[in-house]
């Protein structure tokens, strides 16, 4: 597989520091590979959703989980011989299932992975958690639209292989 | 702080909420009310940027501000001893969010005993045109749900 661990490198820093809101949120980039992306959030009071627990906000998870998903399509799109940022994407829709609050002053890990890619949509689930990926806070699933200037081939994602630990 | 029981208005319960949760105040959010009728503001503001060629908001800022919605118009609708839990949320992107201010209504479709099913739509420069929209459910807190359950 045309797999290029650069430019993959470099696209998950940018999506960890080059996006205001990533930045905002002191977003982490765990780490890229074929099919999969991680990143986390640090616990911040700033980010807190209900001042009675200390738990952070589920938008925050929100957030995290949507950027790691559309990093995820990134890295497969690269994957299967879509070139560097040639094409635009857009979230069609992501659903979020709230299993359990995040415990409070925890980094919150979010793992996703693109599951299929075809000429106009990637697929991607994702889970949020502590440190467990079976213990999720929460799970996701969204689909992608690419739009111009240039669609990625519809070739099939490489074979799943699991990112290097997120920790 | 957020119990919100003993506040006899919609406004100072409205005003309660905003004023206890941080992460409303990180977004830089507010809301007004016209009777029961509640809009939510999130006004412009570079942090909140996901894409900067556009510039657009980011998806997931959008997607918070529908929940956060969503959950103060819970809070509106009657006290509440605790915020509720959010469920499940379904969200669904159908323009870019533009580096304007966004506003947003939330439609509690049904309250049950213990879980409320609401529906939320976000716009900018007009309502005809939403930028997102959003279907979740939520889980009134044990207390609350107890409370009823009492004769």
């Amino acid at each position: 597989m045309s797999f290029d661990p650069e430019a993959m490198a470099l696209l998950g820093a940018r999506m960890a520091q080059g996006t205001p809101q990533a930045a905002a949120l002191r977003f982490r980039l765990g780490s890229v590979d074929g099919t999969g992306a991680a990143m986390a959030v640090p616990w911040r009071e700033e980010l807190v959703g209900d001042p009675e627990t200390g738990v952070m906000a589920g938008g925050v998870i929100t957030t995290l989980l949507d950027h790691v998903c559309g990093l995820s399509v990134s890295c497969a799109v690269i994957a299967a011989g879509g070139g560097f940022m040639q094409f635009g994407m857009a979230t069609l829709d992501l659903r979020i299932d709230y299993m359990r609050p995040a415990q409070p002053r925890r980094e919150v890990i979010a793992l996703a992975r693109c599951y299929k890619l075809t000429r106009s949509i990637a697929f991607v689930r994702a889970s949020a958690f502590e440190d467990d990926e079976a213990n999720p806070v929460a799970t996701a699933q969204a689909a992608f639209a690419f739009t111009g200037p240039r669609t990625p081939p519809g070739r099939p994602v490489p074979e799943a292989s699991a990112p290097a630990d997120a920790a | 702080m957020i119990d919100t029981r003993a506040v006899p208005t919609r406004e100072e319960r409205l005003a309660a909420m905003l004023a206890a949760i941080p992460y409303m105040r990180f977004l830089g959010m507010t809301a007004e009310l016209a009777g029961d009728e509640m809009t939510a503001i999130l006004p412009f503001a570079p942090h909140l940027v996901g894409n900067v060629m556009i510039p657009a908001l980011h998806g997931g800022v959008i997607g918070a501000f529908l929940e956060m919605t969503a959950l103060c118009q819970l809070g509106v609708r009657e006290p509440l001893r605790r915020l509720p839990k959010t469920i499940d949320v379904t969200i669904e992107y159908l323009r870019p969010g533009r580096a304007q201010t966004t506003y947003a209504r939330a439609d509690v479709r049904k309250v049950g005993r213990r879980i409320a099913n609401v529906h939320v739509e976000a716009w900018q420069e007009h309502r005809a045109s939403p930028v997102a929209a959003l279907r979740g459910h939520f889980l009134l807190s044990l207390p609350d749900i107890e409370e009823r359950a009492a004769p």
